[in-house]
């Protein structure tokens, strides 16, 4: 199979999905489900992308999670070795992971030996519980277990508020956790998996293919998607670098285009992380408050980011208690 | 797996409500679809609690008090209430009708206090009427209100271990605005303390995190009280409270103490009058 070209989706952003609400662990939920698609309709809406051989990605809707979309909002997907399959990112909720479980039986008829959890955050992990029956090994970063012992529950409750119990599923801890680096053989491709410092959040897993040589950054890197801080803003900026010296000249992000060229995408998420980060310090040396600052640090950007509205002034409210304690 | 957590806690905040303010008003399932009767009946109820049968009359000068009216961190949203009747305010008090308790925190200001704008930031647990009462040096209540959307900021976990955030706990840090002959001058306090609300889940354990916050918060300019706050859980992690005062030269000195029977103080220069 040879890599096919990428024509990026952008058909996520239009859906009228009602606009932003709760908000928690830098993620939006939306209330109530006041428009977009019925889940069926959402299910076949989505297809799956072959971006490397044997590489398969969908695009995340670039929207925040309601009941209709149920929370399949980030880019998930599966790579298929000669000795089994692994899921890249299971997806947002039970409902999302069994919908990919599905387009796996389609394509192959091997089996789901590893499942990557690739940091807390609801979008990513809630697709696990869908693969729980094939007894894969899921795999994350040595931090995630206490990420999700105290955010899993609370992520559950807000999920399931959204769309219920059943479509939600349970809180599935990792089996196989990377403190540093580790591997994983497929038989005729090796993914090579790099435990990240405070970034996104504080679970943040990357992972390279020795086949096709992509590069899987998950949230380290967004695109098209303003970004959601979580973790450290001045470690991010740090593990971007270590990001970009990989050397890996195509990326999945976690979300936006399913696939992206590394270099280009990163420079962009640094410009507007470094932008968060010279407007909180410049607003905290001059003693403007956080109210004040939440109006203004980063507005500049907001013409290069989807969905720029629903979470600046909350990255902002974040970079600033990281930062006003310099 | 089905979660339990909601249920529990608050009870704990509860509990701790009365034990720190001697006030404790009756939880209630409040959500956001409440009708403003409700909300009335509520806030009529909690403020029977604190102020007893005195009356509370509405004002639109005495005391403003704003607030998001949509949070962007319900862990952290930042008030800021202004009282330009410098010499006319003794106390505020600021309520959050629907958190587990509801009694967030009240300033008592002392004779070098400027009340004219004072911030804190707060925990709301819930979509929320928002109450601040002053009560003026002859005796009498005024309340202003606000309504703010916002959830979970109470039982949101921090992010990091208990451990990590309890470092430092009690460092404490003074800014100032640049001081002008003759004015108040604007001061920002900040505290390390993770000012544990008893809703947060320990990740080790799988058990609450004990409720730990600051209680007591003196803050005087020499020997002259600007104010003291009596705190609770809604108060946000690693408070910061800005206010002004009336500089003379002598050092600002706070002493903080919290339910657990820590307590710390510090002393920080203060800009000169005559600069």
């Amino acid at each position: 199979m040879a890599a096919k070209a990428v024509h990026p989706r952008i058909d996520g952003g239009a859906r009228g999905l009602s606009r932003r609400h709760a908000l928690f662990g830098g993620l939006c939920l939306c209330c109530a489900a006041t428009a977009g698609l019925t889940p069926r309709a959402y299910a076949e809406s989505f297809t799956l992308e072959e971006v490397a051989p044997g590489t398969f990605i969908r695009k995340g809707l670039i929207a925040d999670a309601d009941a209709a979309n149920l929370d399949a909002i980030a880019n998930i997907g599966f790579i298929v070795g000669r000795n089994g399959v692994l899921v890249t990112e299971s997806g947002g909720s039970l409902a999302d992971g069994q919908w990919l479980r599905g387009e796996i039986a389609k394509r192959t008829t091997k089996p789901i030996t590893h499942v990557v959890l690739t940091h807390v955050h609801p979008d990513h992990a809630f697709g696990a519980g869908a693969f729980t029956a094939d007894k894969p090994v899921f795999i994350g970063h040595a931090k995630l277990k206490e990420a999700l012992d105290a955010r899993g529950e609370f992520y559950r409750k807000r999920l399931i508020d959204l769309f219920g119990e059943e479509k939600t599923g349970p809180v599935v801890y990792p089996k196989m956790s990377v403190a540093d680096t580790a591997e994983v053989d497929l038989g005729d491709r090796t993914l090579r998996f790099t435990a990240h410092g405070p970034a996104h959040t504080t679970s943040d897993l990357s992972m390279r293919d020795s086949l096709s040589g992509l590069l899987f950054p998950a949230d380290l890197l967004f695109v098209e998607r303003i970004p959601s801080l979580d973790g450290s803003l001045k470690g991010w900026l740090k593990e971007l670098d270590r990001v970009k010296a990989m050397g890996a000249a195509r990326a999945v992000p976690g979300h936006g285009p399913v696939t992206v060229e590394t270099v280009p995408a990163v420079e962009a998420l640094a410009t507007y992380l470094t932008a968060l980060r010279d407007q909180t310090k410049a607003a905290i040396a001059k003693d403007v408050p956080i109210d004040k600052a939440v109006d203004t640090v980063a507005q500049d950007q907001s013409s290069h980011w989807k969905l720029f509205e629903h979470y600046n002034r909350r990255n902002v409210t974040v970079a600033y208690q990281e930062l006003e304690w310099d | 797996m089905r979660p339990t957590f909601a249920a529990f806690p608050l009870a704990v905040g509860l509990t701790l409500s009365a034990a720190a303010l001697g006030a404790a008003p009756a939880a209630y399932a409040a959500g956001a679809s409440d009708t403003d009767q409700e909300r009335n009946a509520r806030w009529q109820e909690i403020a029977k609690s604190i102020f007893g049968d005195r009356t509370i009359s509405p004002t639109d000068t005495l005391v403003k008090l704003d607030a998001p009216k949509r949070a962007e961190d319900a862990a952290l949203v930042p008030i800021t209430l202004t009282m330009p009747d410098r010499d006319k305010i003794k106390a505020v008090s600021l309520i959050i009708d629907d958190n587990p308790a509801p009694y967030a925190a009240k300033f008592e200001f002392g004779p070098a206090a400027d009340t004219n704008e004072l911030k804190l930031r707060v925990r709301v647990n819930n979509y929320t009427d928002m109450h601040a009462v002053v009560e003026t040096t002859d005796g009498k209540l005024y309340e202003a209100k606000q309504f703010v959307k916002a959830s979970g900021g109470c039982s949101a976990p921090m992010g990091m271990s208990d451990e990590e955030a309890m470092k430092g706990m009690g460092d404490m840090r003074m800014k100032f605005a640049d001081a002008q002959p003759g004015k108040p001058v604007e001061a920002t306090l900040m505290i390390r303390h993770p000012n544990f609300s008893g809703m947060q889940m320990n990740q080790v354990t799988r058990d609450y995190t004990p409720a730990r916050y600051i209680d007591k918060l003196t803050v005087s300019a020499g020997d002259q009280k600007i104010f003291t706050m009596t705190g609770d859980i809604s108060i946000a992690s690693n408070p910061v409270i800005n206010f002004g005062f009336k500089p003379d030269g002598k050092p600002i000195q706070v002493a903080a103490s919290d339910n657990q029977g820590g307590s710390w103080t510090k002393s920080f220069t203060a800009p000169s009058p005559t600069n």
